[in-house]
């Protein structure tokens, strides 16, 4: 059980936050441009989501999973979007999400005023209180399942 | 300036707070922290036009950071339409930021322009304006908040003062109008 890594993205795609836990496997191109990558790909299936959905949509795209991991997508009204991937013993992470959007990131950089959230984010104490809060979820351990 | 721009009723503090303020340890410490920026800006710009400018901006600075802690705060997710954007605007974020819930009046015709009537506004809470600053937006830096906080969900947005009891008026009225949705954009460099 375990979570690989998570990606903080603001309403104009810039990555403002990355950090990886137990990522076996690098996706072969610079950061940069995974990034990139990464929100193009939500951009992208959030109108296909919607554009396809067979009924009124209410939360739009959640998460997709593979034989190996599951991605998990937390957007907020203001646009700002949590993506995790984690193992597939997890099933639902929107709450850890949603904590980690209104217990960390608003308390810690939103109320800073130090930080101005259009850069990759530069609080050492968000990246430590995240990390500490990412290992004390349940289905954290160091080892994939 | 400032013993003319606040004239405090001594007679009026002590009685406690005019309504409800969640989270705040003394609804007069702010009102009087309020008073004192806009008075220190009156002195610094000497021009009521400007200092309304200046509130404004300080608003909309205030405004987009507050979006985030009130979307955090309340949970609500993304309003249907601008009639369910100002029933949350007045029901739920005034009544968690300022401890008052104005109410939704004078809607346009086309449902895009409403007013938001305030009984009591804690801004300002036993001010009197002098009769040099008639042109003073006073509580301006609402109008700020609000602009700001909507722009992050994506709603553009006008919104002023119509009517200020500062001003002689009966009520408080700000006057909100949906400008035009907006779109999100896809980073640069991308098809």
């Amino acid at each position: 059980m375990t979570v690989h890594n998570l990606y903080i993205f603001d309403p104009n795609g810039n990555c403002l936050f990355y950090n990886e836990w137990n990522r076996k496997k690098q996706a072969g191109i610079s950061k940069e441009e995974e990034f990139k990558l990464m929100y193009g790909m939500l951009f992208s299936i959030r109108s296909f989501v919607s554009k396809m959905s067979p009924l009124d949509m209410k939360d739009g795209f959640l998460s997709f999973q593979t034989s190996k991991y599951r991605l998990h997508y937390y957007e907020t009204p203001s646009g700002l979007k949590f993506v995790m991937n984690t193992d597939l013993s997890v099933s639902n992470a929107r709450e850890t999400l949603q904590h980690v959007y209104s217990n960390l990131y608003v308390e810690l950089i939103v109320k800073n005023p130090v930080c101005t959230s259009t850069q990759t984010l530069d609080s050492e104490l968000f990246s430590s209180r995240l990390d500490s809060f990412i290992k004390s979820l349940p289905y954290y351990s160091p080892r994939a399942a | 300036m400032w013993p003319r721009l606040l004239r405090h009723s001594a007679a009026q503090f002590g009685r406690g707070p005019t309504h409800e303020m969640p989270h705040f340890p003394n609804s007069e410490l702010f009102t009087l922290t309020y008073g004192a920026l806009v008075t220190q800006l009156c002195k610094d710009y000497e021009n009521d036009e400007e200092v309304n400018k200046q509130l404004d901006k300080m608003g909309y600075n205030i405004g987009v950071r507050l979006i985030e802690d009130f979307l955090a705060r309340s949970t609500i997710g993304r309003c249907q339409d601008f009639r369910e954007t100002a029933d949350v605007i007045a029901k739920v974020a005034f009544k968690m930021y300022l401890g008052i819930t104005p109410s939704v009046t004078n809607w346009s015709p086309a449902g895009d322009e409403f007013s938001l009537i305030l009984e009591n506004n804690p801004l300002a809470d036993f001010v009197e304006l002098p009769d040099n600053h008639n042109t003073l937006i006073y509580s301006n830096l609402l109008c700020g908040v609000l602009r700001g906080a909507l722009e992050m969900v994506q709603m553009a947005v006008d919104v002023k003062f119509a009517q200020d009891t500062l001003r002689g008026d009966n009520v408080t009225e700000i006057r909100m109008k949906f400008i035009k949705r907006i779109e999100e954009n896809l980073p640069a460099g991308e098809e």
